[in-house]
């Protein structure tokens, strides 16, 4: 485990190394952002307005009795965009598209691409691991905004359109709006940011670190996943400690 | 079959004290030899001697336990050595990128660093492609290719490289008669052509009686014998004799009723 993300560390301090080659690899960039929104908006979609919808549901009745079934908005907001939408957009990327670098990557370390490419003075760093990085940076923190907002819409509409919640669609937002700063939404890209690190260094390592045939391949990809959902779920608890201090 | 070589373009190779085991299990066992310039040599041996692996520390992708490997005189490990010296290596697998169409493959390390521009590139790709036979196969993808399609494309890359060094794992292995001949021409072409130090680890004896200036038999991690074709066939070693004059014979297995 130590061994394994101390290989991490090496291998994300040397990739960041290569960075000034990044512009040469924009095609690469660009194929790896449209291959991520590609297999996984969809997803985002479905599982974004479900959550904001289970979210009032669970929350909404228990604050009606309680008569505070004005606050849904407030609380709604607050955790998709600080919490849900960070971590269950990371779990799903991490599942769809960490685990397809994983196994191309190992697949490539199988076939000895990989080799190939050092034969020729090709850094894999640089020509591999350097465009899925950078793009699933850029991705997951905008499928976060993305999926924040279809999680509030989810909410809302529930919230509107249950008869043991009914609060208004524009009561909602408005509540959500008066409790909801850009500071919020900073906090959840911020950490949708470090996760997608997460899930880019553990799935390409554990592609670059393949061995076996097909068998070791799938070996990577199911340690990959797992890996960054582990990582992940203890990242989010020392971020949050990390981000009270800025409130 | 074996010109001599006066205009060396190619790079030297020295093999020393080489070391290696896996999981406490040796593989080579002390391997010393030295290549020429412009030499084609051949490494030959039974699967799993240690050939293979022997190869993959010459281009720099294992490290050694012991000894040292010397490219032009540089240890192959030193900083600077594969910018310095051109070389190249085609696997046995031909190891092309999936992704990539042929002629993306073949041209990667022009466009990777950006070496020449996109047109003339284009260009080379398509003269080195007709070369090996695949003229209009730039634009098919690597499993559309059949094995031996693979392993001249493989080449094709190679010859892109202008490579001072080829190193060549089983070339011919996976192969019909007719392409494995067509490989063993392209090796002594490149030689002729751009005058490269071919090293191929073969256990084709065709192969390699027929293109080698020396040919080494390892056998366990350890070398049996180095020296010419006809020197190797000479040497008195029932190893070695054994291993180069294996042949099927019909009559010793008489057929069941």
């Amino acid at each position: 485990m130590f061994q394994h993300i101390g290989e991490m560390v090496l291998m994300l301090c040397r990739t960041l190394c290569a960075w000034p080659q990044v512009w040469r690899q924009r095609q690469k960039v660009l194929d790896q952002l449209f291959d991520i929104g590609n297999a996984s908006l969809f997803m985002v979609c479905i599982l974004s307005l479900f959550i904001g919808g289970v979210l009032s549901l669970q929350s909404g009745p228990v604050l009606a009795d309680r008569g505070l079934a004005g606050v849904l908005g407030a609380i709604v907001g607050t955790s998709m965009c600080k919490e849900l939408a960070p971590v269950m957009m990371a779990v799903l990327i991490a599942g769809r598209i960490g685990s397809a670098m994983a196994a191309e990557i190992g697949s490539m370390q199988v076939y000895q691409e990989i080799d190939a490419l050092r034969t020729m003075n090709i850094n894999p760093l640089s020509y591999l691991v350097l465009p899925r990085l950078v793009a699933i940076a850029v991705a997951l923190p905008l499928l976060t905004i993305f999926s924040i907002l279809i999680g509030w819409f989810g909410g809302a509409v529930v919230a509107a359109t249950n008869p043991r919640v009914g609060v208004p669609f524009q009561s909602f937002f408005r509540v959500l709006s008066e409790n909801v700063d850009a500071g919020d939404v900073a906090n959840g890209l911020f950490k949708s940011l470090c996760f997608a690190i997460v899930i880019g260094v553990v799935s390409c390592q554990q592609g670059l670190a393949t061995i076996g045939g097909p068998r070791g391949v799938g070996r990577s990809v199911t340690k990959a996943v797992v890996n960054s959902i582990v990582l992940i779920l203890i990242l989010d608890y020392f971020l949050t400690r990390l981000l009270l201090y800025f409130q | 079959m074996n010109p001599v070589v006066t205009n060396h373009q190619g790079v030297s190779v020295q093999v020393r004290g080489l070391r290696k085991s896996f999981a406490g299990t040796p593989v080579l066992q002390g391997i010393d030899f030295e290549v020429a310039p412009g030499e084609i040599f051949v490494i030959m041996g039974p699967s799993g001697s240690g050939k293979s692996v022997l190869l993959k520390h010459i281009i720099g992708l294992e490290r050694p336990d012991a000894g040292e490997i010397l490219i032009g005189g540089k240890p192959v490990g030193s900083p600077g050595v594969m910018d310095r010296f051109r070389l190249a290596m085609v696997f046995q697998s031909g190891a092309l990128l999936n992704s990539l169409t042929v002629g993306e493959n073949v041209g990667l390390y022009l466009s990777e660093h950006r070496l020449k521009p996109p047109g003339e590139i284009a260009r080379i790709v398509a003269e080195k492609l007709e070369l090996v036979g695949l003229k209009g196969a730039s634009d098919k993808l690597p499993n559309e290719l059949s094995g031996g399609m693979k392993k001249r494309a493989a080449i094709a890359r190679a010859l892109v490289i202008e490579p001072q060094l080829v190193l060549y794992d089983e070339p011919t292995s996976e192969l019909d008669p007719l392409s494995a001949v067509t490989i063993a021409e392209e090796i002594v072409r490149l030689r002729q052509r751009i005058r490269a130090t071919s090293l191929v680890v073969s256990h084709d004896r065709d192969l390699a009686f027929g293109v080698a200036d020396r040919i080494a038999v390892i056998h366990q991690g350890q070398l049996l014998t180095i020296g010419t074709p006809e020197e190797v066939r000479r040497f008195n070693d029932p190893l070695v004799q054994r291993f180069l004059s294996a042949d099927f014979k019909p009559s010793n297995h008489p057929p069941t009723p």
